[in-house]
């Protein structure tokens, strides 16, 4: 088991360094001149020429990208043109490890913005995650044992119906109706546990969480229903109901244990997917998290902040799947190795 | 005086889109502690569906029942849910035909088989532990203290089924019902386990139904015989008065596809022709006309427009067949043993 989680681990970092290697390919073997855009809008040719050069881009793509790995190991320093360096060292800036690069556009490491916006990214899709995984996971087992009823056909309709729903929208409807017109809550912005406090920082992620976990939640309802339903017609069912034991233990115990492993495969690509910044529901809730920042960045061309989310994304993405294939193994001791 | 186990008219339909399914229509026996009886017909003639009904394994399903079963007195049907899972797993228990699907592929077997003992004993984890170990030595698991913790992918199909009947008997039930027990396993596994099952049936005194399709493990196992054809005892009696004076031609039939009852040379295996009918809309008359070689032996048209009933065999005793027939032990003696086993037929007159 140790072995293979290793292994995994491994061939994970491995991916993300073929990760990096295309997607660096991908972005600078685009038109766009980063430095263009990195010292304005009527820059002279000569002056973008410069840029360029103190930020390193007038190297080839290979070059760029042996330093930005070296960066990530060892940290770097700006700007990368030695004669800059030369005529003046006190513009020298240390990058330090893992260094994924510097903002041009946001004058800043690329490490230090992530940093910033880590934590209210990953609080959002923490706390709609929950909200999703209880409410739909226990609305599928409903819908499951009373299939065919109005309850099973209210449940999945209802789930779908906000499915439907665009989340600007239901962000929106939210701030609008709960938060202004009726005062239910406070109208969120988020506040970190270090500022409100555990309660401080949970009531303002209640309603963007909300606003995924709806969205979200309609794939978990019918997975859970579906699964639910066909372990009742497995035979270890039939073995466990001529037991002799009490419906609510056969449920919990043995039809929800068959339900689990594909509700934990989609919950850990779902949950990888949204750590990675909501889009839409940070802009409407104006949270400045890691999807309102990868707006901003792919917005100005910010090509050292789009690779290092990309990166972020991806080894968010990784982990997951390792994580989730672990659980697997804890689950279903069929699939343990060695 | 009633039996341990009395079933009575017990009538098992499931209302489809299509119509009703008659799984089990009528059906009436009784076992005894200690005796075996065994059911046998073909798959779909409603061997399972009337056996669950004993365990109340259709209720909160559509199947409507009727009838009565009265279990030590008790008439199961009149329970309540809650008092009908009372009666599972610790008076009645149930083994079934495939013991890798018959258990959940999550949790060790210990932990199932201890599961039926916490339900109904009032120990703790330890105990049904250490109890679970004791039955997986009882049914001839080697390393018990150490099998326990194995999941049942783990075991062989033997060992499996060996876990489930464990997992039956832990409570020590006075009635076994074993469906198709053998049916998924080798056959040098099927002898160990039926050896085991009548071992452990001296040793409790428990009640058996054996079901199988399989006349050879009747003749090893059965006390009594129930024959059920389309959802009805077409026969039912004595082992050994069933074996060897049958008096319905569809017994006739099973009979004849049996390979090496009598372990006689000459003996032709002769399959049932056609197939087993719709519990939908079965034939009119004896469900068994349409596949009977016997039917210009009955005068009229009675068996394509009348049930027979289930009448005194005219062997006498116990013995009851569902036939139109006049004669028939002497159809099955004079037509039906010389082709089948012509030695035997020599020897008996
Ligand atoms: N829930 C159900 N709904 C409708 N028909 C059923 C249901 N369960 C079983 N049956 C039908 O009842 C008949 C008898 O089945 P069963 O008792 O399993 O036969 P067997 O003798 O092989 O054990 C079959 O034709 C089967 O299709
Ligand atoms: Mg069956």
């Amino acid at each position: 088991m140790f072995a293979y989680v290793v292994r995994r681990c491994f061939t994970g970092v491995i991916m993300l360094i073929v990760m990096s290697f295309v997607t660096y390919f991908l972005f600078f073997a685009s038109p766009i001149d980063p430095g263009r855009f990195a010292c304005g809008k009527s820059c002279p040719p000569a002056l973008i020429k410069q840029t360029d050069k103190a930020l390193g881009f007038d190297k080839p793509w290979p070059v760029q990208w042996k330093d930005f790995a070296i960066g990530v190991v060892k940290g770097r320093d700006y700007p990368e043109d030695p004669a800059l360096r030369k005529s003046a060292p006190e513009l020298i800036s240390h990058c330090p490890a893992p260094c994924l690069g510097y903002s041009q556009v946001n004058l800043i490491n690329v490490t230090t913005e992530l940093k910033d916006k880590i934590p209210i990214s990953v609080s959002l899709a923490l706390v709609a995650f929950v909200m999703w995984i209880i409410g739909g996971i226990s609305l599928g087992a409903v819908a499951a044992l009373t299939k065919g009823s109005i309850i099973d056909r209210g449940v999945v309709g209802t789930s779908l119906v906000f499915y439907a729903f665009p989340t600007f929208w239901m962000g929106l409807f939210l701030i609008e109706f709960p938060a202004i017109k009726w005062g239910l809550v406070q109208v969120p912005s988020y506040t970190s546990i270090a500022d409100g406090g555990v309660w401080g920082w949970l009531s303002n992620l209640f309603l963007p969480g909300l606003t995924l976990a709806l969205f979200y939640m309609a794939g978990y309802v019918r997975i859970t229903r579906a699964f639910v339903l066909e372990s009742m017609s497995e035979d270890y069912l039939r073995t466990a109901k001529a037991k002799g034991l009490a419906p609510r233990k056969i449920l919990f115990k043995h039809t929800m244990r068959a339900a689990l492993t594909p509700i934990v495969t989609l919950a850990g690509l779902d949950l990888a997917g949204l750590l990675g910044g909501a889009i839409i529901t940070e802009q409407v809730f104006n949270f400045n998290g890691l999807g309102k920042l990868a707006v901003d960045s792919t917005q100005t061309f910010d090509l050292p902040t789009v690779v290092g989310l990309v990166l972020l994304l991806a080894a968010f993405v990784i982990v997951a799947n390792i994580i989730v294939d672990i659980l697997y193994a804890v689950i279903d001791p069929r699939v343990r190795v060695g | 005086m009633t039996s341990y186990l009395s079933v009575r008219d017990l009538v098992v339909h499931f209302p489809t889109i299509d119509g009703i399914v008659k799984a089990t229509d009528g059906l009436s026996y009784e076992v005894e502690r200690g005796k075996t009886l065994g059911i046998v017909g073909e798959s779909g003639s409603g061997k399972s569906v009337s056996s669950s009904a004993i365990l109340g394994l259709h209720r909160g399903t559509n199947a409507k029942v009727s009838g009565e079963i009265l279990l030590d007195g008790d008439d199961l049907l009149q329970l309540n849910d809650e008092q009908m899972r009372q009666h599972r797993g610790s008076d009645v228990a149930m083994i079934f035909q495939d013991p890798l699907s018959a258990m959940h592929p999550y949790y060790t077997v210990g932990n199932q088989i201890a599961e039926a003992y916490l339900v109904h004993n009032r120990v703790g984890k330890k105990a049904a532990r250490a109890r679970a170990i004791e039955m997986l030595d009882r049914v001839g698991i080697p390393q018990p203290d150490r099998r326990v913790d194995d999941y049942p992918h783990q075991f062989s199909g033997g060992m499996r089924q060996r876990a489930m009947i464990a997992m039956g008997l832990i409570n020590n039930p006075g009635l076994l019902i074993a469906d198709e027990p053998t049916t998924a396993l080798d056959v040098t596994v099927q002898a160990q386990i039926l050896d085991l099952l009548q071992d452990l049936q001296r040793e409790f005194n428990s009640a058996i139904i054996i079901i199988t399709h399989d006349l050879g493990v009747v003749a090893e196992m059965a006390d009594d015989v129930l024959v059920m054809y389309a959802g009805r005892a077409v026969e039912y009696g004595p082992c050994k008065e069933i074996l060897t004076h049958p008096e319905m031609p569809y017994t006739w039939g099973l009979l004849s596809s049996v390979p090496d009852l009598s372990a006689d040379t000459n003996a032709k295996l002769i399959p049932i022709r056609g197939n087993p009918p719709s519990l939908l809309s079965p034939p009119p008359g004896c469900a068994f006309n349409p596949r009977c070689d016997h039917r210009d032996k009955v005068p009229g048209d009675l068996c394509t427009t009348q049930v027979p009933d289930l009448t005194t065999a005219r062997s006498g005793g116990n013995h009851v067949k569902r036939c139109h027939l006049a004669n028939p032990d002497e159809v099955y003696a004079t037509e039906v043993l010389p082709e089948i086993a012509p030695d035997l037929a020599k020897e008996t007159p």
